[in-house]
C-alpha cells in the first residue's frame, strides 16, 4: 500500500463528513481509502501525455433548458420526502445555539 | 507619532438574477410563495434528478461581464461546492471555480481624487439556498426551500477599495449597470444583492497585504460603511496591541455595532470542489457573445451624456433620473409621449421626490404610468386645471395610477373659465372685504393676495389664479 491515510487525515475528514466514528471504523475507513486510492494511482502508469484533459464523461456542450416556468406546486409530494415537516416546511434538528 | 494605517478591501456581491425560473429546474422564482410552493425534486435535491441549465442565466451573466469589460470565458463548466447544512438540500451548492463564466474586469467609480478602476477578479453563476427558520418552540429548524436552486451571479472584486466611499461607490456603479441591463433589480433590503467584505489593514506605504477577514449579514448601505469603520478599528487595536488578526468569517450585527466570529474550528472550510457530472460543459461561441453584445441596452453614462445633448434639463436633474433604470424609463417614455422635457423632469424632481421621500419609497416603486404623466401635463398646459388643482391629481395618480383626465372630469377639478360665474365671485369677495380693499387702493399691494386667496377658496379652487389677479385689478 503506497498511499498511507494518517489518523489525523480521518479526523478530519470525519469533521467535513459531520461523521462520529468510532475507533474501529477509523481504522476500517483508513484501510478502505488507502486501497481506493492504490486504485486511482494505476491512472499514473499509463502514458497521457498525448490526451486532451476532459471536464466531462461525454462529448455534449450546452444542453439548456428555456426560462419558462413548468413545475407547480407540488409541496405535498415534495414534503412526503421531508424526514419530518411543520407547517409546510421541512422539520430538522436546531441549526444554531 | 501614531502609526498610519491603510484600509485594504475587496467584495463579494451576490446578485439574484431576474429570470422566470430557477437555474436548473422549471421552478417559478416568484418571490412570497407560500412555503415549499415552488420546489421540485431538483431544487429540493432528491437523489436521481438532473439539473438542466437555464439559458437566460448564461445570457445574464454574459451581459454583465461585458458591461464589466471582463473576458468571457468562452467555455465554462459547473463545479460543486460541499458542505453540510440544512438549507442546502444536496450537500452541495453548485457553482464555478475552475472556469468561472467571466474574469479580468473592472468598473469605473468617481472618487474626490478623480476616477478610480476598481477591477473584477470574476464573476461566476451558482444557485442560492433554502430559507432556515428557528423554530423556539418546539426547539428545531425548519427549511423552507422556494429559494434553493434562484439563480445568482457572484462577482468578486480585486482588493482594490480604500474606504467605505469607495465600497458605496462601487455598489453604486454594479447596481445601476445590471439595473439597466434588466438582470436584477438589485434590493440590498430585500436581499437580490448581497455584499460581503473582505477587509484588511496594513501600515501606511507597507507592500504585503495583512491578514483579511469576512464580513457577512451587510443588507444597507449604511450597514456596510458602518461595518468597515468598526472591523478597522477592531484590526487596528488588535495590531497596536500586539496580536495577530485572525483569517475569519465574521458576522456584522449593526445594532451592536459589533462584528462576531461565526465559525468554529469544527467547520473547517474545505469545500472539495470537483466538477458537477450531471451537467454539460457550456460554450460560448463568438457568435453567441456578438449577440448578446448586439443587444446590451444604453448603459447610464451613455444615457447621461445623451440626455445632455438632447433635453434641455439640468445636470443635476440628469443625475437623478437616470439614477434608477425606472425613473429614467418613466421619463423617455413620457417624453416621448409628446410632453416638454423640461414639465416632465420637473414633476418628476420636485413632486415624485417629495412623494417617495414622504412614503419612505425607492424610485423603483413608482407606479404611475407615463401615460398618465402625459395627461397630467396636458392638462396644465391647456390650463383646464391650475397648479394647485394639478398637485392634488398627481397624488392621487402617485398612489393608484388613475386617469387624470377622468379624474379631473369625475371630481368637477376643471377650472371655471366662465367670465360670468369668475366676476361674480370676484365681486362678492370685494363686497365682504371692504378693509383689503381699501388698503389696496391706498397703495398697500399686498392686499392684493389676500382677495386672490379668498377668491380661490370660494371658487373651491377650481380657477385661474392669474385670471383672479387680473380681474381683481380691472375691478378695483
Amino acid at each position: 500500500m503506497a498511499n498511507m491515510i494518517d489518523d489525523a487525515t480521518i479526523e478530519y475528514v470525519g469533521i467535513l463528513a459531520k461523521l462520529a466514528l468510532s475507533d474501529e471504523e477509523k481504522e476500517q475507513a483508513k484501510k478502505d481509502m488507502g486501497s481506493m486510492l492504490d486504485y486511482i494511482d494505476k491512472l499514473g502508469e499509463l502514458d497521457t501525455s498525448g490526451v486532451e484533459p476532459m471536464s466531462h464523461v461525454f462529448p455534449v456542450q450546452n444542453v439548456f433548458r428555456e426560462d419558462v416556468v413548468t413545475n407547480k406546486d407540488d409541496s405535498e409530494n415534495i414534503l412526503a420526502n421531508a424526514p419530518g415537516s411543520k407547517d409546510s416546511m421541512f422539520k430538522v434538528p436546531r441549526t444554531v445555539e | 507619532m501614531a502609526k498610519q494605517y491603510e484600509t485594504v478591501i475587496g467584495l463579494e456581491v451576490h446578485v439574484e438574477l431576474a429570470t422566470k425560473t430557477k437555474i436548473f429546474c422549471g421552478c417559478s422564482t416568484e418571490f412570497g410563495g407560500a412555503p415549499n410552493t415552488h420546489t421540485c425534486p431538483v431544487c429540493t435535491g432528491m437523489p436521481g434528478s438532473l439539473p438542466v441549465l437555464n439559458k437566460q442565466v448564461v445570457e445574464y451573466a454574459l451581459a454583465v461581464g461585458l458591461a464589466t469589460n471582463c473576458t468571457i470565458t468562452q467555455y465554462c463548466k459547473f463545479d460543486r461546492k460541499n458542505y453540510f447544512y440544512p438549507d442546502n438540500p444536496q450537500n452541495y451548492q453548485i457553482s464555478q471555480l475552475y472556469l468561472p463564466i467571466c474574469r479580468d474586469g473592472y468598473v469605473e467609480i468617481d472618487t474626490p481624487e478623480g476616477t478610480k478602476k476598481v477591477g473584477i477578479h470574476e464573476i461566476h453563476m451558482e444557485e442560492d439556498a433554502g430559507k432556515l427558520i428557528h423554530d423556539e418552540w418546539e426547539d428545531c429548524s425548519l427549511v423552507d426551500f422556494n429559494r434553493s436552486g434562484v439563480p445568482l451571479i457572484e462577482i468578486v472584486s480585486e482588493p482594490d477599495m480604500r474606504s467605505a466611499d469607495e465600497v458605496i461607490a462601487y455598489l453604486d456603479k454594479l447596481r445601476l449597470i445590471i439595473q439597466y441591463l434588466g438582470a436584477s433589480d438589485c434590493k440590498l433590503q430585500e436581499g437580490s444583492m448581497r455584499a460581503d467584505v473582505n477587509l484588511s489593514v496594513r501600515e501606511a506605504g507597507c507592500e504585503k497585504f495583512g491578514t483579511r477577514t469576512e464580513m457577512k449579514n451587510l443588507n444597507s448601505f449604511r450597514a456596510i460603511a458602518r461595518a468597515i469603520e468598526g472591523e478597522r478599528n477592531r484590526q487596528i487595536e488588535l495590531l497596536e496591541a500586539g496580536k495577530p488578526v485572525i483569517q475569519e468569517t465574521r458576522r456584522w450585527d449593526d445594532g451592536k455595532e459589533y462584528s462576531y466570529a461565526m465559525r468554529s474550528k469544527e467547520d473547517a472550510q474545505d469545500y472539495r470542489y470537483f466538477p458537477d457530472p450531471d451537467l454539460a460543459p457550456v460554450y460560448i461561441s463568438d457568435e453567441w457573445l456578438e449577440s448578446v453584445r448586439s443587444r446590451q441596452p444604453e448603459l447610464r453614462t451613455e444615457k447621461m451624456k445623451r440626455y445632455k445633448e438632447e433635453y434641455d434639463i439640468p445636470d443635476y436633474d440628469i443625475e437623478i433620473i437616470t439614477g434608477t433604470k425606472h425613473m429614467a424609463d418613466i421619463f423617455e417614455a413620457t417624453v416621448a409621449l409628446g410632453s416638454q422635457p423640461k414639465k416632465v423632469s420637473n414633476w418628476l424632481m420636485v413632486e415624485t421626490l417629495r412623494l417617495l421621500k414622504e412614503k419612505e419609497l425607492d424610485p423603483e416603486d413608482i407606479r404611475f404610468s407615463p401615460g398618465n404623466l402625459a395627461k397630467l401635463i396636458g392638462l396644465t398646459e391647456q390650463r383646464v386645471i391650475n397648479s394647485t388643482v394639478a398637485k392634488e391629481v398627481f397624488e392621487e395618480m402617485f398612489d393608484r395610477d388613475i386617469d387624470p383626465e377622468r379624474y379631473v372630469e369625475e371630481k368637477g377639478l376643471k377650472t371655471v373659465n366662465d367670465e360670468g360665474a369668475l366676476k361674480k365671485t370676484v365681486e362678492e369677495v370685494i363686497a365682504v372685504n371692504p378693509q383689503s380693499v381699501e388698503d389696496y387702493r391706498n397703495g398697500k399691494e399686498k392686499a392684493i393676495g389676500f382677495l386672490v386667496g379668498q377668491t380661490m377658496k370660494a371658487m373651491k379652487g377650481k380657477a385661474d389664479p392669474a385670471s383672479v389677479n387680473k380681474l381683481l385689478k380691472e375691478l378695483l
